[in-house]
């Protein structure tokens, strides 16, 4: 049987979640996937639909479709993970859609030592260029909403308007905070009056390597969400991304690679998260953790790790993630230095300051 | 394979035939067998996948550490800088005292003294560069005084540089020669000699054919160590030119009954590198040469590295560069 033939079979017989799964490898079970996807898609404009069209109109042999390897982004290269391990990521209905990366505790150690590799340049590009960079992803984001969409409506089970919603927002989220990047040192920061003759000023600095839990439930704008507010103000992060539904995330992976974020400023992992929660959380050159996808007794025991060497913590709440972010998330990754200068001369004319 | 011959003794006296006159040492280094390329990299690869876990993971990082010629070779250095790199050198983990120190401290000549000094008592050696590394371009006289200079000043071990121009242009004699002159120069009146390790730059030798050559030159001229690197050029220790070091070694033992000692340096940065060099020595040269005598590492970075690992064995957290000194 044609792989076409089975592919109208299975969308017309067994529909999604009735067709076999793939085996561990990824390239096996090409039939089952594209079955899912020219039935799901039906009545939706996405990738799988045209790729499904070609067949028809073609006449000749049927076009095998390119199925993607989806892969991490450690240090601005796209690894497997070191495990070599896969898992089984479905659609909300649970239809399989990719094989994504189980990433091991070694792929967190190796994510760690990438993102303070990056550290230095990053925190010490000027907030103008990091702001550039920052509104560059969203362009990047932009022209690629479609696949987005598609990619968060599978992820998600919302409707494609809905899906298309949650991808707008999140590249408005990239702009807010390419904006707010060169803006957050006037509201973190201050000149201090003292009674002395000295100049006293206190400037936000970024904490350093930050380990983020992204949502469970918002696959990408929640991701985006957690992200973007850390990188904006000068740290690096690593992200494990939602668990059942990574792809959006590891696509997204993309745009930053191509989007002159430098390698390692933004780290991409997909797996448990109660797998990879502890050796970040115990990790010794991680600075802070976000546990917003950490629920329940892992957020407390990942609390207590973290405490080792005195992370800052962001416990998990419930946030709506359309609402306006506010500065709230980029205010909790920043150190304050303060510096005392002398006036001078100035001081000595009687100035106040 | 080398001509292995049934007893030491003959082996010595044919190598002494071969170091008769220069065309008689040509056509003996000319003589070794080819290397075959591909497997000794393929060799090298194979030994490099080997799984160390755990305890004998444990066992491998403190062998490592207790391995290392902790180096700085900066034309910046001050002798402040190495004191602390002696300092480091005799208790690298300062959190945690069982971890063992390292094997040498190697200088720059003009350091020899302050390092001698600086290590007194803590069973570390001294090793000092010498013979105008790491070019090695000055007249013979200048790098035997060298080497006469940073024996007085207390180096227990000398690594010299061989002259690679007139190596690759074929004066075999003249490098023996000058191996010969400087091991003479190790000799002491009072005391033990000094060590002499003695680097060939394999990133410069072109060929591994030249690297085996080199290597049994250097062993037949009187070598205690043969060494990879300097750790200046752009090629450096690798798993493969290492492995054919420890051969050639392996071999000459066998013709000789003479032990010698190989120092992989430059570029080994991770404990992951290291254990693979490790694996090395014991699937090639055996148990005999698993200490800090009969191998040692050339790095600096290194120890931080095997340090992080160390912790995190004890610990079970990753650690960080946080809690290494910055060197």
């Amino acid at each position: 049987m044609s792989e076409s033939a089975a592919k109208k079979k299975s969308a017309g017989t067994s529909g999604p979640g009735g067709t076999g799964k793939p085996g561990k490898s990824g390239k096996t079970g090409r039939p089952g996937k594209t079955a899912v996807k020219s039935a799901d898609s039906a009545g939706r404009s996405g990738a799988a639909a045209v790729a499904g069209a070609e067949q028809g109109a073609s006449g000749g042999a049927p076009r095998l479709s390119v199925l993607k390897t989806y892969k991490l982004f450690v240090g601005g290269k796209f690894p497997r993970s070191e495990s070599g391990r896969v898992y089984e990521v479905t659609d909300s209905k649970g239809g399989w859609l990719a094989n994504a990366p189980l990433s091991s505790r070694k792929d967190a150690r190796d994510a760690v030592s990438a993102a303070r590799k990056a550290f230095g340049g990053w925190s010490g590009a000027t907030a103008y260029n990091r702001g550039q960079v920052l509104y560059r992803v969203a362009e990047m984001l932009e022209g690629r909403r479609e696949q987005f969409a598609a990619e968060v409506a599978d992820a998600e089970g919302r409707t494609p308007a809905a899906a298309a919603a949650q991808v707008d927002a999140a590249i408005d989220r990239w702009v807010w905070y390419a904006g707010w990047s060169d803006k957050v040192a006037q509201i973190a920061g201050s000149a201090n009056p003292v009674a002395g003759p000295y100049f006293n000023l206190s400037t936000p600095e970024p904490t350093g390597v930050v380990a983020v839990l992204a949502p469970q439930e918002s696959s990408l704008l929640g991701l985006v969400s957690v992200v973007a507010p850390a990188i904006a103000t000068g740290n690096t992060v690593v992200v494990v991304t939602s668990e059942r539904s990574p792809l959006p995330a590891l696509s997204l992976a993309e745009v930053l690679a191509t989007s002159d974020v430098p390698g390692g400023v933004v780290n991409v992992l997909s797996g448990r998260a109660a797998e990879l929660g502890p050796p970040l959380a115990s990790h010794q050159d991680v600075n802070a953790i976000d546990l917003a996808g950490a629920q329940g007794e892992l957020a407390v025991e990942l609390e207590i790790a973290a405490a080792d060497n005195l992370k800052r913590v962001r416990r998990p709440a419930p946030v709506d993630w359309t609402a306006d972010p506010g500065t709230d998330r980029m205010l909790g990754f920043l150190e304050t230095k303060t510096v005392w200068h002398p006036t001078g001369a100035l001081g000595a004319a009687g100035s106040a300051y | 394979m080398p001509p292995v011959t049934t007893t030491a003794t003959a082996g010595t006296a044919a190598l002494a035939d071969a170091t008769a006159s220069d065309a008689a040492l040509r056509r003996y280094l000319h003589g070794l067998p080819g290397v075959d390329a591909v497997g000794l990299e393929a060799r090298a690869a194979t030994l490099g996948t080997r799984s160390i876990k755990t305890t004998s993971k444990a066992y491998a990082i403190d062998l490592a550490i207790s391995m290392i010629d902790l180096t700085t070779l900066e034309g910046a250095d001050t002798a402040g800088k190495v004191r602390s790199l002696c300092a480091k050198g005799a208790h690298p983990d300062p959190t945690d005292r069982e971890t063992p120190s390292v094997a040498a401290i190697c200088v720059y000549p003009d350091m020899a003294g302050i390092a001698a000094e600086a290590v007194r008592g803590t069973g570390i050696k001294v090793a000092s560069v010498a013979t105008a590394f790491p070019a090695g371009r000055a007249a013979l006289p200048v790098k035997l005084a060298d080497t006469r200079d940073a024996v007085a000043a207390g180096a227990d071990e000398v690594d010299m540089v061989i002259d690679r121009g007139a190596f690759l242009s074929g004066h075999y004699l003249q490098v023996f020669e000058e191996i010969r002159a400087v091991k003479e120069a190790c000799a002491r009146e009072k005391g033990e000699d000094a060590r002499l390790k003695v680097i060939f730059e394999t990133g410069e030798l072109s060929t591994y054919d030249n690297i085996r050559r080199v290597s049994w030159l250097a062993m037949m001229a009187g070598a205690d160590f043969i060494k990879t690197s300097t750790g200046k050029v752009a090629v450096n220790a690798t798993p493969a030119n290492t492995l054919l070091l420890m051969e050639a070694v392996r071999d000459y033992r066998a013709a000789t009954g003479t032990q010698i000692g190989v120092k992989p340096a430059g570029g080994i940065r991770t404990s992951k590198d290291a254990i693979k060099y490790l694996v090395m020595v014991n699937e090639t040269l055996g148990e005999d040469w698993l200490s800090g005598r009969w191998f040692r590492f050339g790095a600096s970075s290194l120890l931080n590295d095997l340090l992080m690992q160390r912790q995190k064995l004890r610990t079970g957290r990753y650690s960080g560069p946080d809690y290494v000194t910055v060197d």
